[in-house]
């Protein structure tokens, strides 16, 4: 009989269904999209394959590219709070016994198990005018009011449909992406190497910045990037908690494809997406290899 | 001994996980300047010890006084003291320089000397012509002495060394053993080390506290330990032993004699001892303080030649020799089948032809050899 690791048979069976999947649900559709993406429109429906980048100069129309700016900025904004508030859950989880760690895991993804129309309705529900909170600075307001502070009428604070809201949304919806991968990468540090800083002398503060963020590196750029590729993304949330002058790249193609029905430019605008996404890889990929020496022990 | 002299005073420390109690009650003075082990067996609270003196634990009750003062409130990176970790925690991302010199930044030394005090801690351990390289370029007893530098660096009034050994190859184990013992001759630091290798902690110590399931059992010098053993587990623990279980029955000033159904007669003290007549306690009796002779096939009892005044006497059977080298171990059966150990240093190359498999001897020790053991 032939040693099984010479019987490569059986593992080209193994890899054919997913190679097969991939390219009918993947590489085909997008191949398809990407035909699109140069063609122009020739009737109410049809598209022809003309091979113009007519649609992708269209991206460089002012209007286009303030939404692209937005996008990205709002995307790295929602990044970086995720960052500062993930950073310390992370860490705390590290240093919970097992039965803690459990529960605030559990904690972590129970939002993430729950369908992201309700969490964003929820949301609505909590930050619109007669919502949670402005019920209740009403009520405050009212309270100061009869203990005799002179603060006039009530102005609902406009939580909804701004940046604002969106940002809190996004946060909201991509904390996970980055409690995750930073929580893998501290829970991964030795222990010793935080006391070995304490018993030197440091004290938790300048731990964290001198031990801890160094060896957490790795993991902090795959939260970086982890973060921000499907925030840059996001359809929904902006959609529903943004107003009309906070488009993100998203709602701009979806409007391609249905309301401007107007595919080739919706697929050039999906390509653009897609690069935008590729070259942040390519970053992290080059930041890693620098890195490498540091980040892998 | 006055405070002055005590760098360490830990009271009736208790340590409690859960359930667990992994340090019990206990209380022990380390002079300053000493080589003080912390020995026993794997689980028996060594570690958590040694972690309450660094600040990472604290006593459930007690407390611990470190140079006279209360370290209750004192997180660890404000005590005296410095501890080189078992794993040896060297960070990974730093060079070795930038590890020797990370606690220094702590203590307001200005820049100007840190290059110096981490270059004299590296001679020290003479690691000083690999000052440029990062720790994993480096081999496991490399990493220990960066540690090492790392804590010395820092002057600390006290160095917590946790099984500084046990993860080095055999050879170079041996060879840190002596390199230890002249480095805390040399910065006069107290070194207090943490090992389950009682000859490591023999080898290396001034004293050494031996524990037992959280209890402390005995603080003494090493000779101590083996010549006057405080109770059996003492006795067991360090080195090999002979255990007799018997009663006191005559207990005079100048001689004491104990009854022992094992050992199947008496044993004779030349000395008096403290105990309560009729109570049942233990003796010990060092393999090596037993004298093998040759017995005559069935001849019993001693001739008064083979036994003089002041000696014990027992007639036995060879049933295994383990050669060592310099020495030999004979497992020897008594009469009612009790096994005694017996070693021979191997004196002349010919020696250890005298005896074989299958002879019979006479066991003979003095009456100075045994330990009388209430516990
Ligand atoms: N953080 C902890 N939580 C619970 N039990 C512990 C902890 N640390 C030590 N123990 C228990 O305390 C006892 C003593 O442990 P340790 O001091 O590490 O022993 P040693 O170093 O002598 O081998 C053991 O039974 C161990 O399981
Ligand atoms: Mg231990």
């Amino acid at each position: 009989m032939k040693d099984w690791r010479e019987d490569k048979t059986f593992f080209r069976a193994t890899i054919a269904l997913p190679v097969i999947w991939f390219f009918i649900f993947f590489v085909i559709p997008m191949a398809i999209v990407w035909a699109y993406s140069v063609g122009e429109n020739v009737g109410p429906v049809d598209v022809a394959i003309t091979g113009t980048f007519a649609n992708y100069a269209k991206a460089f129309a002012p209007e286009v590219l303030k939404v692209m700016g937005d996008s990205i900025w709002l995307a790295a904004l929602t990044t970086l709070i995720c960052l500062v508030v993930a950073f310390p859950v992370a860490l705390a989880m590290t240093f919970a016994d097992d039965k803690q760690k459990t529960w605030l895991l559990l904690l972590i993804m129970l939002p993430f198990w729950t369908n992201l129309l309700i969490r964003t309705y929820a949301l609505i529900a909590v930050m619109r005018t007669s919502g949670v909170i402005n019920t209740g600075l009403e009520g405050l307001h009212g309270l100061l009011m009869t203990v005799g502070l002179p603060l006039g009428s009530f102005e609902p604070l406009p939580l909804l449909y701004n940046k604002f809201a969106v940002v809190v949304g996004l946060v909201y919806v991509h904390l996970p992406f980055m409690v995750l991968p930073l929580y893998a990468a501290l829970d991964r540090l030795d222990k010793s190497l935080i006391e070995a800083s304490l018993d030197l002398g440091a004290g938790h503060l300048e731990t964290i910045r001198r031990v801890i963020v160094p060896l957490a590196a790795p993991g902090i750029a795959a939260g970086l990037v982890i973060t921000f590729i499907p925030a840059l993304g996001a359809y929904l949330t902006p959609d529903l908690l943004g107003g009309p002058d906070d488009l993100m790249i998203a709602s701009l193609i979806e409007r391609q494809f249905k309301r401007a029905n107007d595919w080739p430019f919706g697929a050039a605008l999906s390509f653009i997406l897609m690069y935008i996404t590729l070259l942040f890889f390519a970053v992290r990929a080059f930041l890693e290899r620098k890195g490498g020496k540091v980040g892998a022990h | 001994m006055s405070d002055r002299d005590t760098i360490i005073r830990v009271e009736e420390v208790t340590k409690r996980y859960g359930k667990v109690t992994a340090v019990d009650r206990v209380t022990l003075e380390i002079p300053r300047g000493e080589f003080f082990a912390l020995l026993g067996p794997s689980g028996c609270g060594k570690t958590t010890l040694l972690r309450m003196l660094a600040g990472f634990e604290m006593p459930t009750e007690g407390k611990i006084f470190i140079d006279g003062v209360d370290m209750s409130s004192i997180p660890p990176n404000k005590r005296p003291v410095n501890m080189v970790f078992q794993s040896y925690a060297v960070f990974p991302h730093m060079t070795v320089f930038e590890n020797v010199a990370y606690g220094l930044k702590f203590d307001n030394v200005p820049k100007s000397e840190q290059y110096g005090r981490v270059m004299a801690a590296l001679a020290d351990v003479k690691l000083d012509h690999l000052a440029e390289r990062k720790p994993d370029q480096m081999s496991g007893g490399q990493r220990q002495r960066v540690a090492l530098a790392r804590a010395l660096v820092k002057k600390p009034k006290v160095l917590l060394l946790d099984e500084p050994l046990s993860a080095l190859d055999a050879k170079l184990r041996e060879a840190m053993r002596f390199e230890l013992a002249e480095l805390q001759d040399k910065v006069g630091i107290t070194f207090v080390m943490v090992t389950h290798d009682q000859d490591e902690a023999l080898a290396m110590a001034c004293r050494c506290a031996v524990m037992d399931r959280g209890k402390l059992m005995q603080t003494a010098t090493p000779s101590n330990l083996y010549e006057f053993p405080a109770n059996k587990f003492v006795a067991d623990f360090i080195g090999s032993v002979n255990l007799f279980e018997g009663t006191l029955q005559v207990d005079l000033p100048d001689h004491a004699i104990v009854h022992s159904e094992e050992l199947g007669g008496q044993i004779y003290f030349d000395h008096g001892v403290s105990g309560a007549s009729g109570e049942k306690m233990w003796v010990g009796i060092r393999p090596e303080k037993i004298e093998l002779l040759k017995r005559e096939e069935g001849s019993n009892p001693p001739t008064p030649e083979d036994a003089p005044p002041g000696c014990n006497v027992a007639a036995g059977t060879i049933r295994q020799i383990s050669y060592l080298g310099s020495e030999s171990i004979y497992e020897i059966d008594l009469i009612n089948d009790r096994r005694m150990q017996v070693s021979r240093p191997n004196l002349s190359r010919w020696d250890q032809e005298d005896f074989t498999w299958g002879d019979d001897v006479w066991l003979r020790w003095h009456g100075d050899s045994p330990v009388l053991l209430q516990s």
